[in-house]
């Protein structure tokens, strides 16, 4: 689990920003990108894959492994590292094993 | 390398699909022939194409032969041991209007006052019932039941192997030089030596115009690169594969949902380098006809761009056939973006041609030497259709 | 209708060698634009330098990172153009209108597509981890240290329990030297450095002892190793655990241990980001030292591709010093080139610079010695994952490479390795590596992904909203008039 520095708390007060993340309402800091709002919020994993349908969290944070892709405002597929928090954004894990015709 | 090595019954130089497909049919017939490939076995157009198999609104001339292309690729399993990721959908060109509407119309009573009943119209009503993502302002389409598609790479190479098991060879990593004829043999200067054969087979695709060109019959190629797109993953949505009428569209969902998107816009390309840059503004409009036609699709994401280097020949059907100028040199080369479904039949016309000296399917539109004489509008007329 | 810029001089990434690049040549009269992926400026190594919450407590970051503001004043005042959250996923050179000059740059910003006319293009997208490939590595839980850094810099968020570093090189024990300043615990530090490698680097100590670098990696080194239980030599690391990571498993000294763990970070060196420079043609060679694909480059950051350069990691791997210095050295040529000075006022002004870099990579021959990763960790075997995107495995693909696959290009097509959104970034080295393994060949005979625009996603809406082609080049195979 993951948690902030008291310097990160500070920097939340009176600038929260209010998301929800699974349908669970967070509150989180301006300037988090999803990812760390994720990962402080004591999200590991963010998605199943479309292959194997196995768990994937954030893994480099900043843009190159594509594992951190979550579903916001029901567009799937988003880097969570590369969008920063907007006040009501709503955050979904992404469910990738897909059903496809046989 | 052994004499013995260094020359077969037959040369094949080009280890695409169609040099690959001959293999095949030459080493079912006890001919075991040599492939030279410069590259590796689908490294250019062979490999990276869209994968449709295709009969419908083909060219009038092709029509007998992809259809007997058909017969085997519903049958491929036992020719190359392997399905090839063929899934027979169906393909459907849509009309967006009612000049799509009479160009299909006209198309299929064409078709009909030749015999032929494989493409069948789909009224509007009936094709949203089978593409329910289609825009609801679609008039209709025609389509050939038969079709469908596969994996280009894996079909190339499944062909390649079961030649090579039973009999033909496939050298890759080796360019021809120079050709010459010394006698009854071909004599073919390559960087790793020299290989010669009584019978050599012109596969070389967006490079065949340099080996027809040193026996007397230039053709007027061009080198081209269509450019493809293919998304991430996306939910179930179609079946079939969809074409365009009058815009250029090729769309289909693969089983793994990923969706490819063509059109044969053309990318840059240097054939002596291998080098292709895709353009951007032009992807742009086939993305703006998917968006037209598939509203839902603004929200894909595309994944990787890429195109593959083809030959093209102005009239829009291939080159197949004896050489006009020379002995025992057959041609096989010009598909660019309808080559891939015809692999397995036009293999199949270049052996019987080795060897029996003939064959029962109609080729004489094909034949090289007709740009010499001006574009004869019979045989330019029958093929409207973008890709 | 889309927005299209125009610029002589176009900057990518904001890090030390692009901050510095576009500083330097705005201040020579040369019309700059940045574009930068990230919000604020600063690379990864100064990530958030303008953003971080942890400005308040600047002993935490070290002076090091905090010295990187020194590039940020001077560009910000230099009259070079700057757009954040810039991704650049297409330079078409060949395809670009005539009245682009020279390149045509297509790039998203906020979903949105944007494109850039530039005459040229100075590449400054630096580097990423290296691929780390042990069991479990896909685990939920496993990060790398330098996303760990990421999230200490750009939110102040740190672990929160039983947290284990893993791997190799500065880095490592920087965030390590990091975490003890924030007064967070780390149970572990597993270091791969095999013994013997300090023997192996010893020929290369008096460039260390004469560089910077000295003193505040020793320094920290012992600051590190006085309060984090360091293991040396770890052969083997597993990640375990069903759906998150559970525990760590390693071997050190022929001894086989197990660590209950939650977090855990790896890292072992950093490789040049070469997507953008490869798709666009430069070629690259494999660096036999640092074991990662390099484009060519001259002292200039020149490529084969005309007027386009590289600066900084990206060039290949340096460090942060360097980068800047390798940055104002590639702006003066790209000044040069773009007519603002001559080749001796170049020359006398790159001087200083050329000095400073020779100066800033005293020492990298040892480092790179030193912390090269080892073998175990670069070629793994059996269900160790590879490609993580497509989900395929060290075994599979070695196994595809005996039935005649003789390179990652062919790979792509036998098993999807590399076909996923990440392009081959976390697996192209690997790939790379196994082959050649397999085969008993170089990597630099095996090759590396035949990389094409675009470079990054984007959506088909935003590829919808490019602008019509020339009339004069509009064309398509075979589209005729119905008869």
């Amino acid at each position: 689990m993951y948690k902030r520095l008291p310097e990160s708390e500070q920097a939340m007060t009176g600038h929260a920003v209010a998301v929800t993340i699974n349908g669970e309402p967070v509150h989180c800091r301006q300037g988090d990108s999803v990812a760390a709002a994720l990962l402080a919020a004591g999200h590991a994993d963010c998605r199943d894959t479309p292959v194997k349908g196995v768990a994937r969290g954030p893994f480099c944070m900043m843009g190159v492994c594509y594992d951190c892709l979550v579903t916001i405002d029901g567009q799937p597929n988003q880097q969570g590292c590369m969008i920063q928090v907007r006040p009501g954004m709503v955050i979904e894990r992404q469910q990738g094993a897909r059903k496809v015709m046989a | 390398m052994t004499q013995a090595q260094q020359s077969a019954p037959v040369i094949i130089v080009g280890g695409g699909l169609h040099g690959s497909s001959t293999a095949l049919h030459l080493a079912r017939a006890g001919v075991p022939a040599l492939v030279l490939e410069k590259n590796y076995i689908g490294r250019h157009a062979s490999g990276v194409n869209a994968g449709g198999v295709r009969t419908l609104t083909r060219h009038l001339a092709e029509v007998p032969l992809s259809l007997a292309a058909q017969t085997i690729w519903h049958q491929i399993q036992d020719w190359v041991d392997d399905d090839c990721d063929f899934h027979h959908t169906g393909q459907m060109r849509v009309a967006e209007n009612e000049s799509d509407v009479q160009t299909l119309q006209q198309r299929l009573k064409t078709m009909h006052e030749h015999g032929y009943t494989h493409e069948e119209w789909v009224s509007a009503q009936d094709v949203r019932a089978m593409i329910p993502a289609i825009t609801p302002s679609i008039m209709g389409g025609l389509i050939a039941r038969g079709d469908g598609s596969a994996d280009p790479y894996r079909t190339t190479r499944a062909f390649r192997m079961k030649a090579q098991s039973l009999g033909a060879r496939v050298m890759e990593g080796i360019q021809v030089q120079h050709i010459a004829r010394e006698g009854k043999d071909w004599k073919l200067q390559t960087d790793q030596g020299l290989f010669s054969a009584p019978v050599l087979v012109n596969c070389a695709g967006a490079w065949a115009d340099k080996i027809s060109a040193q026996f007397g019959e230039p053709v007027p190629l061009k080198a081209v690169g269509p450019m493809m797109l293919v998304t991430s993953r996306m939910p179930h949505f179609l079946d079939l594969v969809v074409l365009g009428t009058s815009r250029a569209l090729s769309f289909k969902q693969r089983e793994n949902g990923t969706v490819l998107i063509g059109g044969g816009r053309p990318a840059w390309t240097d054939r002596d380098t291998d080098q292709t840059e895709l353009d951007f503004r032009l992807l742009g409009e086939g993305a703006r006809v998917v968006c037209d036609l598939f509203p839902h699709m603004k929200h894909a994401i595309v994944n990787r761009g890429w195109a593959g280097i083809e030959a093209s020949m102005p009239d829009g059907i291939p080159v197949i056939g004896p050489s006009k100028t020379m002995q025992d040199l057959y041609h096989a080369f010009g598909f660019s973006a309808h080559g891939f479904q015809l692999g397995p039949i036009v293999g199949k016309i270049t052996a019987d041609l080795i060897t029996t000296g003939k064959t029962d399917l109609p080729i004489e539109p094909f034949s090289i030497d007709r740009f010499k004489a001006p574009a004869d509008a019979s045989t330019a007329s029958a093929y409207p259709f973008p890709l | 209708m889309i927005a299209i810029h125009t610029c002589e001089l176009l900057v990518v990434g904001a890090g030390p060698a692009g901050l510095a690049a576009a500083t330097l040549a705005a201040g020579l009269g040369v019309d700059t634009m940045l574009l930068d992926e990230q919000p604020s400026p600063g690379g990864q190594i100064y990530r958030a330098i303008t953003s971080s919450p942890l400005r308040a407590n600047k002993k935490i970051l070290g002076e090091d990172y905090w010295s990187g503001e020194s590039l940020i004043g001077p560009f910000q005042a230099s009259g070079a153009k700057y757009e954040p959250g810039a991704t650049v996923w297409a330079i078409s050179r060949m395809t670009a209108p005539e009245l682009a000059g020279g390149f045509e740059v297509g790039y998203s910003v906020g979903g949105e597509a944007r494109m850039l006319h530039a005459k040229h293009v100075l590449l400054a997208t630096g580097a990423q981890e290296r691929p780390f490939p042990i069991p479990g590595w896909t685990l939920p839980g496993v990060i790398t240290a330098g996303a760990a850094q990421i999230l200490l810099k750009t939110a102040g968020v740190v672990p929160g329990d039983r947290t284990v570093l893993a791997g190799s090189g500065p880095l490592l024990y920087l965030v390590a030297w990091q975490y003890l300043n924030a007064g967070i615990k780390v149970d572990a530090l597993l270091d791969t450095t095999p013994a013997g490698r300090l023997g192996k680097a010893l020929p290369h100590v008096w460039g260390f002892l004469r560089s910077a670098y000295l003193a505040k990696g020793l320094k920290l080194l012992r600051a590190v190793k006085a309060n984090i239980k360091v293991i040396q030599h770890v052969s083997a690391i597993e990640a375990l655990g069903q759906d998150k990571l559970e525990a760590v498993r390693y071997t050190a000294n022929g001894q086989q241990h197990t660590l209950q763990a939650d977090q855990l970070m790896l890292h072992q060196g950093v490789i040049p980001n070469i997507n953008l420079s490869q798709a666009v043609g430069v070629t690259l060679r494999w660096n036999d030292l640092l074991m990662c694909w390099e484009p060519q480059v001259d002292d200039w950051g020149n490529t084969n591709i005309d007027q386009i350069g590289i600066a900084g990691d990206g060039a290949g791997i340096a460090g942060a010093w360097a980068a800047e210095h390798r940055g104002r050295i590639a702006a003066l040529e790209a000044a040069r080139q773009l007519g603002k000075i001559d080749q001796a006022r170049r020359d006398s002004m790159a001087r200083p610079h050329i000095d400073a870099y020779a100066r800033a990579v005293r020492g990298r021959e040892f480092f790179d010695t030193m912390y090269q990763a080892p073998d175990p960790f670069r070629l793994p075997t059996g269900d160790t994952v590879v490609c993580r995107c497509e989900e395929v495995t060290a075994g599979q693909i070695r196994e595809t490479v005996k039935l005649g696959c003789p390179g990652p290009n062919q790979m792509k097509s036998f098993l999807r390795c590399g076909m996923g959104p990440c392009q081959g970034r976390f697996c192209s080295v690997t790939v790379t590596e196994l082959i050649a393994d397999e085969r008993g060949v170089s990597p630099e005979e095996v090759g590396h992904y035949r990389l094409r625009f675009p470079t990054k996603p984007l959506t088909l809406g935003e590829l919808a909203s490019l602008p019509q082609t020339d009339a004069s080049r509009q064309a398509v195979v075979r589209l005729k008039k119905p008869v």
